[in-house]
């Protein structure tokens, strides 16, 4: 079952493979290998088949079908569907049942594509590898012993072992790209405003995107052009008309103009990871595209902005859960409200939550807020511009996704700054809302290593267009083969 | 209540009682009287992943206040998050708007003219209303809290004030013009319960600025007020000074007592609301509004002086209150008599509405019913002591006029024999005021008074006053031999 979404949903509609049968085999997969790899938390099975048949019945009917038609998609837990528990991997909403589907569900449904679990990450998608969860971590199909990525380590993780033909992940800070480049797989995030956040559970409202996880760029951009379209239920969503993104799908770079920002290959990139990405650059020039070193002086201030801009809106966000309407409640009642909310945030969240909630209450307290959250949006704002000016001369930008290949399970979790450094070459994109996608870029050493290009707003079609041409004349091994 | 050096400055919050549905999603907004917690949806509970959406009409209709209280519109509509946890506000933080930090009020300035005294406003914001909590019996016996999330998202608008007041009174008559202004503008009903409430702040000479919170209504502003100026009074008096806090306004004990201390002050930590974009307000949207204003209460004034040639006092007090000032205008077109009109709202109406504490939307009487006896006394069909009788029992039964007159058989008496002998009745009953009105004429009068009472005034005065008279002269005749 390592066909393309592509491939699939041909063959489905030709009648030459059965919905029921496709979803049945991918559960037979998930049996096989969800216990060494971990990447759901929920799965919905029977669910799942009784949409099966009904596709199933609409094919035979001859009725006209969705774009995803029959295709199984595995959604990270902190996109809500309506009566399937999300849980955002936390204590806190274990057995939280949302009582609305997210806008991209919504769309995932009409397109007819099919939910076949949600699915492991770091508790309330704050980390970079996926072993925050209150439900245990998530390995890497290439290395059971390492890291997925995180957060949206499951989604990567299930798309990388055919346990899901497509993931839906969200993106703060890289959180879709650095498990797509952990796990060999294809992750895009959108620009800011591209797709609907509406039933994102929010980690930084302002930095955040829901974006495909996938084996190749076709199906990235399949999948992208289900989920985008402006919503009235999200004011941040932008009102520009739907895109067929498979049109760009185009082998061809001929006078792509790429920039190579010289603060992506900084202090902690692994030589192996620059060796690989610049091979790809070259690549890319052997094919049509012209290169050439830049420099974006402001990125080097990107991380202790995203973090503090980050922690300051989750401290706010996460104010929420105090166990009064929904969520963790400590079993004994008998305390006055304040008791009550304190002991329940105490023991439903997770320690690095608590560790962002306190360091972003502390960003936005009295007497440090200019210090600290003000200072961080004026850093937001030159990256910004830094990024126009580059692209006033480049098309797209490049650069390692990851500094690093992924890590082995526990080698970080001691040292916060350590785990955070990682985040160095993924946050720009967030702070400047620009769309960014990680493709394989090869193995070393036996682990995956991802490329990143980042284009202006709004321009996927040049992201997708590039990492097609990538994609197509230098393949890497998306998937995990049967051992 | 006026101290030297008193200066007070209001925070108030008003409800957009006009419009369906709260300010950041669609749930309704008609939540008084209501089975709680069922005008509730993901969005105003703050679920996750729900995102607020601004409800437009809320927005045109603050700015329609800023307009009329003659505020600076600001360019653009920033929301910001004001984070403190609380039982009753749903995502342990208000989406508010904040003059700090980049931030900029909906509207800045501003000024409202209160008996020949100027208030200027500081800045006009908009916001949502937070749930309400309710207690079994009282907080202190309850063992627990309810909590009604109907009023969650309920747009609400904060109006503040400069320092500019000086006694309790002027506050009462700040609010009562801003309710008046807000009625004439149809953005708020100042009668529905708790759709105005205040917080006041409150500085003798002397001493630092105290908050007061938790005022309910306009009398108890007043009150709070002047226990305040009271306490803080016989403080500096005893040498103890005033130091800065907030206290909690005790409707039941009528005393103010202290929440915390300026070292206490809450952080709420503002920051800007990163789920709704700024929401540009172009000058276009504010001439537009303009030219859709309607009358608002000072222009109503001169008007009504003008058209009607009303004392300015007269027009003053009928404007104070758009509901009055509707009834007033509602006679005057039924009836071109607006004088006498004015008269009879200010001299029995607005007494009734004082003495029963009840708003004129609960009086049983229409312009019509008043007219209709103002006609009747005019035409000399009853008297004017039982017009004003037929209005009383109009206003307590709501019967209507012509009902209250056949029933009570209170017409005016014109029959000359029935008149001839009440009049001798009265002289019978008299007979010292007859002897000395015989001597003296004026006190006929005395006479006249007490034929009035014992009739309930329903003889026909000028009638009965000529048969005194004569039978006077009578008496005097036949006396004289």
């Amino acid at each position: 079952m390592e066909l393309s979404a592509y491939k699939l949903v041909g063959r489905i509609r030709a009648k030459e493979l059965r919905v029921e049968d496709y979803i049945s085999s991918l559960y037979d997969r998930i049996k096989r290998m969800e216990k060494s790899v971990h990447a759901y938390i929920t799965l919905t099975k029977d669910l799942a088949l009784k949409r099966a048949r009904e596709i199933d019945k609409k094919i035979e009917r001859g009725d006209r079908t969705g774009r995803l038609c029959g295709i199984g998609i595995a959604v990270k837990d902190n996109i809500c569907t309506k009566g399937i528990r999300t849980t955002c991997a936390s204590h806190m909403l274990e057995s939280f049942l949302p009582p609305y589907d997210a806008t991209v569900i919504r769309h995932i449904d009409d397109e007819d594509g099919i939910v076949l679990g949600k699915t492991n990450m770091d508790e309330f998608a704050m980390g970079s590898s996926t072993e925050y969860s209150y439900f245990g971590p998530t390995r890497n199909p290439w290395d059971f012993d390492r890291v997925p990525g995180g957060s949206s380590g499951g989604s990567a993780a299930a798309v990388a072992s055919s346990m899901a033909t497509l993931a839906l992940g969200s993106d703060t800070g890289g959180s879709i790209r650095c498990p797509a480049s952990f796990c060999s797989t294809v992750g895009l995030k959108p620009t800011y405003g591209l797709v609907s956040r509406y039933g994102l559970i929010a980690y930084a409202n302002s930095l955040e995107q829901i974006g495909p996880i996938t084996g190749n760029v076709e199906d990235c951009a399949l999948l992208l052009s289900c989920i985008t379209s402006h919503d009235s239920l999200d004011s941040t969503s932008v009102n520009k008309p739907e895109e067929d993104y498979t049109k760009h799908l185009i082998d061809d770079v001929n006078g792509i103009r790429i920039g190579v920002p010289r603060e992506f290959f900084g202090e902690g990139t692994q030589d192996s990871v620059e060796k690989m990405v610049w091979n790809g650059v070259l690549g890319l020039e052997g094919i049509g595209a012209n290169y050439e070193e830049t420099t974006l002086k402001s990125l080097q201030y990107a991380l202790p902005a995203y973090y503090i801009i980050a922690m300051s809106e989750a401290s706010s966000n996460l104010a929420r859960y105090d166990g009064l309407r929904y969520g963790y409640r400590i079993p004994d009642k008998s305390y006055d409200w304040g008791t009550v909310f304190l002991k329940d945030r105490r023991f439903g969240f997770g320690f690095e939550v608590k560790r962002r909630i306190i360091l972003g209450t502390f960003a936005l307290s009295a007497g440090y807020h200019d210090e600290y959250y003000l200072k961080a949006q004026k850093v937001r704002t030159l990256i910004k511009r830094d990024f126009e000016m580059a692209f006033k001369k480049f098309d797209v930008l490049i650069g390692p996704t990851m500094p690093i290949p992924p890590f082995r399970i526990g080698e970080k979790v001691r040292d916060p700054l350590e785990m955070y450094m990682c985040d160095v070459d993924t946050v720009p994109s967030n702070l400047a809302g620009i769309p960014s996608i990680s493709v394989q870029c090869g193995f070393s050493k036996g682990l995956p290593i991802g490329i990143q290009m980042m284009a202006p707003p709004f321009r996927e079609d040049v992201l997708l267009r590039v990492a097609f041409s990538f994609q197509r004349n230098f393949p890497t091994l998306a998937k995990v083969r049967d051992k | 209540m006026k101290a030297s050096g008193t200066r007070i400055g209001l925070e108030v919050h008003c409800q957009l009682t006009n419009l369906k549905t709260k300010l950041f999603c669609s749930c309704s907004s008609d939540y008084r009287g209501k089975a709680p917690n069922i005008y509730i949806c993901p969005i105003c509970m703050g679920m996750p992943g729900t995102l607020p959406v601004l409800n437009k009409k809320a927005v045109e209709d603050a700015m329609m206040v800023a307009i009329a209280l003659g505020a600076k519109i600001s360019g653009e509509m920033l929301f910001f998050r004001k984070n403190y946890f609380y039982p009753d506000m749903p995502k342990n933080f208000q989406i508010s708007q904040y003059d700090k930090a980049g931030g900029v009020p909906l509207a800045l300035g501003g000024f409202v003219q209160i008996d020949g005294k100027g208030v200027r406003i500081r800045r006009i914001q908009l916001e949502e209303d937070p749930g309400k909590l309710s207690y079994e019996g009282t907080i202190e016996s309850s063992t627990h809290t309810l909590v009604d999330y109907n009023r969650a998202g309920i747009a609400l608008i904060e109006i503040v004030t400069e320092p500019d007041m000086s006694s309790p009174k002027e506050a009462r008559l700040f609010l009562e013009k801003l309710r008046s202004i807000l009625e004439h503008l149809g953005v708020s009903d100042g009668s529905l319960e708790g759709s105005m409430r205040c917080d006041a702040n409150i500085s003798l000479k002397g001493g630092k600025r105290v908050e007061v919170k938790n005022i309910s209504s306009f009398k108890e502003v007043e009150r709070a007020l002047s226990f305040e100026i009271t306490r803080q009074k016989s403080l500096i008096e005893r040498g103890l000074g005033v130091g800065q806090e907030t206290r909690h306004w005790d409707e039941v004990r009528r005393i103010t007592v202290s929440l915390r201390t300026k070292e206490e002050e809450q952080d709420y930590r503002y920051f800007p609301e990163p789920d709704l974009v700024p929401f540009v307000i172009t000058e276009e949207q504010t001439r537009d509004i303009e030219r859709r204003m309607p009358e608002l209460p000072d222009k109503r004034r001169r008007r009504f002086i003008e058209q009607y040639h009303l004392l300015p006092q007269s027009a003053e007090i009928l404007t104070r209150v758009k509901a009055i000032a509707d009834f007033f205008e509602g006679c005057a077109k039924l009836y071109n008599k607006p004088i006498d009109i004015s008269n009879w709202v200010i001299g029995e109406l607005l007494p009734h509405i004082r003495d029963k504490s009840i708003g004129i939307d609960e009086l049983r009487i229409t312009p019509k019913h008043l007219v209709d006896i103002l006609k009747l006394m005019d035409d000399g069909t009853i008297s004017r002591e039982t017009a004003r009788f037929v209005l009383q029992n109009t206003l307590s039964t709501g019967k209507m006029p012509y009902e209250v007159i056949e029933e009570r058989g209170v017409k005016r008496v014109v029959d000359r024999d029935y008149v001839k002998k009440m009049v001798e009745k009265v002289l019978e009953e008299h007979p010292r005021a007859v002897k000395d009105a015989l001597v003296d004429r004026k006190v006929a009068n005395y006479l006249m008074g007490k034929l009035m009472k014992m009739t309930e005034g329903r003889l026909d005065p000028k009638l009965a006053g000529e048969m005194i008279k004569r039978r006077l002269s009578e008496l005097s005749k036949s006396a004289t031999f």
